[in-house]
């Protein structure tokens, strides 16, 4: 589904203090199956789902997704491309203080015009599923960690997504919490979805719900199960 | 063209629960942007208001005023001046006016005794402006004694007071008889103060004045333009002098507005980073937050402006009357006729709500064109 050829990622390139976080990555991530990048700290995880995810572009090489090249796409087409098909659950969450459960999860439905009544109706649908109805009109920062992070779990797939992207998302959740996660991930997965996340949780890159785990440090693959 | 519409609708309330979540500081904002706008707003719309009114007076004055000088000094027109004018082409009408100060010791205050053209008091009857009511008690029928220069008591009844509409130059006048008023400030027969005249054509106003100038070498011929000229600059000054007092206000609040434009927030940065995350594009986030800055400069606008005309034509300006008014015992108290220049609204528009709207816009333009991984970041 994603191939990535001969990634690199630099950043503060030219400057004193340029660093390369990304070191030649050569990857396919298959679709409808669970891909976990596992590395320590620093090994360059987060930045190159940030390239998959089209956050940022790499320095040197190409990413393609569905056999077509993105990597050289305009900005507008790059932010098309991650609202229809991705969807994107933060380590911190990253919730809109202030804004209800509800209006968290339908903001990625805004810049595509569906009509409200849809979205709510969609948003109410994915918070049912996540058992977090009850909760839906609570401001955000009145949730607790789990339910915070069930609420940007709905927001990632309120424009139903074939592509799910965590980072490390079960690094601010207790054990309970994050078994709880991983029966979610359980589900999405058997709908098919394709994940791509990163973790060094041994919950999360030990269970059976992962398809593939590879392995990172200093900006390289290192081989995997 | 429906997705397009529920798109703005959505930014519009984005935009609205955004301002809602920033209560407190975007409501301070916007009180001290409304007390600015207000502020301007008052001394352009009075000063304006005051020239227009003077202007409305003095259309109905003489074209041109004829006076005469002795050693630099205002003097008395003598008997023989008003022939050698009349004989100057283009002078349709001539009239010799008689009019004087009198400083009355009772209110401590300057009155303009002067002999009307129409409608002229019998002997030893006056007809006073709105002020003089005021600061005397009078009332029509009233009697009213003055001591004249010479020191002789002079007692008139009051026959009428003049109506309000025309306070600006009317609020300290006492007109009487020629009679009662030659009498009163011992003037001579057959001189007069200064002379009016009408003159036909407008075109010709200027070319009497020059002949006027080479008939009558002593005399000084003062033009109706002249006069408006000088009440609007003297307007002019006194808006440059509250403008100055305000400009430490203005001062104020250029500071907070740079302050609040050139830097965002920590949490507007994070915020702006998460939207474009979640695939909110980069001109959606600017017209957002460009529909926010806009919203606070056009309401603070909008509320400082009608507040303005309010304080002015409803309240008679009372917090700048003093200064922009002038300086007198006897404060003329006129309702100003309400009247809104365009120019002078999109002026005041164009130097408060854009400079802010337009401010507001860099950072976020620079925040929103950047990558959004940095919200990956934490």
């Amino acid at each position: 589904m994603i191939k990535l050829q001969g990634i690199r990622k630099a950043f503060n390139q030219g400057r004193d203090n340029e660093y390369w976080a990304l070191n030649g990555i050569d990857l396919h991530v298959e679709a409808n199956k669970v891909t976990a990048l596992r590395g320590p700290s620093g090994s360059g995880k987060t930045t190159l789902l940030t390239i998959v995810g089209c956050l940022a572009r790499p320095t040197v090489g190409r990413v393609s997704l569905m056999g077509e090249d993105i990597s050289g796409l305009p900005e507008r087409f790059l932010t098309e491309i991650r609202r229809r098909r991705f969807g994107f659950i933060f380590q911190q969450f990253n919730l809109i203080k202030g804004l209800s459960a509800l209006d968290n999860i339908i903001l990625p439905g805004y810049p595509t015009g569906r009509p409200r009544h849809e979205l709510l109706a969609r948003a109410d649908e994915l918070l049912a599923g996540l058992k977090l109805g009850h909760r839906r009109e609570a401001k955000v920062e009145w949730l607790s960690g789990g339910e915070q992070q069930r609420v940007a779990i709905c927001r990632a797939l309120i424009n139903d997504p074939e592509l799910l992207i965590a980072d490390e998302p079960t690094a601010n959740l207790d054990s309970h919490l994050a078994r709880e996660f991983m029966a979610i991930l359980r589900d999405l997965a058997a709908q098919g979805r394709t994940i791509l996340l990163t973790s060094h949780d041994p919950l999360v890159v030990d269970s059976a719900v992962v398809h593939r785990v590879v392995d990172m440090r200093d900006g390289k693959l290192q081989g995997g199960r | 063209m429906k997705l397009w519409l529920e798109k703005q609708r959505y930014l519009i309330d984005y935009t609205l629960a955004s301002l809602a979540r920033r209560k407190a500081r975007n409501l301070g904002l916007l009180l001290v942007y409304t007390l600015l706008v207000f502020m301007l707003a008052s001394v352009t719309l009075y000063t304006h208001a005051l020239r227009q009114e003077a202007a409305r007076v003095l259309a109905s004055s003489p074209e041109v005023i004829v006076q005469r000088m002795v050693a630099g000094r205002h003097d008395l027109i003598p008997p023989g001046y008003m022939e050698k004018i009349g004989r100057i082409r283009g002078v349709q009408k001539m009239e010799g006016r008689l009019w004087g100060y009198y400083y009355d010791t009772v209110t401590r205050a300057n009155y303009t005794f002067m002999v009307p053209a129409v409608s002229v008091p019998a002997n030893n009857e006056i007809i006073v402006g709105p002020a003089l009511e005021r600061s005397r008690g009078l009332a029509r029928n009233n009697g009213v004694t003055f001591r004249s220069y010479s020191g002789k008591l002079h007692s008139f009844v009051i026959a009428e007071v003049l109506p309000q509409a025309s306070e600006l130059v009317s609020a300290d006048l006492v007109l009487m008889s020629e009679e009662n008023f030659r009498a009163f400030f011992d003037y001579p027969v057959g001189h007069y103060t200064d002379i009016a005249l009408s003159v036909a054509n407008p075109q010709e106003v200027r070319n009497v004045a020059l002949k006027l100038a080479a008939a009558l070498p002593d005399a000084r011929p003062i033009l109706r333009d002249e006069v408006l000229r000088t009440y609007a600059s003297i307007f002019d000054w006194r808006e440059g002098i509250v403008l100055a007092l305000l400009s430490a206000a203005i001062l104020a609040f250029g500071i907070l507005a740079w302050e609040k434009a050139s830097g965002l927030s920590a949490e507007e940065k994070r915020e702006i980073g998460i939207l474009k995350a979640i695939g909110w594009e980069t001109g959606d986030v600017i017209k957002m937050k460009f529909w926010e800055g806009l919203l606070v400069s056009l309401t603070a606008f909008l509320v400082g402006f009608v507040a303005a005309y309010v304080h002015v034509f409803h309240f008679a300006a009372a917090l700048f009357e003093p200064v922009l008014k002038g300086w007198a015992v006897l404060y003329p108290r006129f309702q100003l006729s309400p009247h809104i220049d365009g120019v002078q609204v999109a002026t005041l528009f164009f130097f408060t709500v854009v400079p802010y709207a337009a401010a507001v816009l860099v950072p976020i333009w620079k925040a929103a064109i950047t990558d959004p991984d940095t919200v990956m970041r934490g």
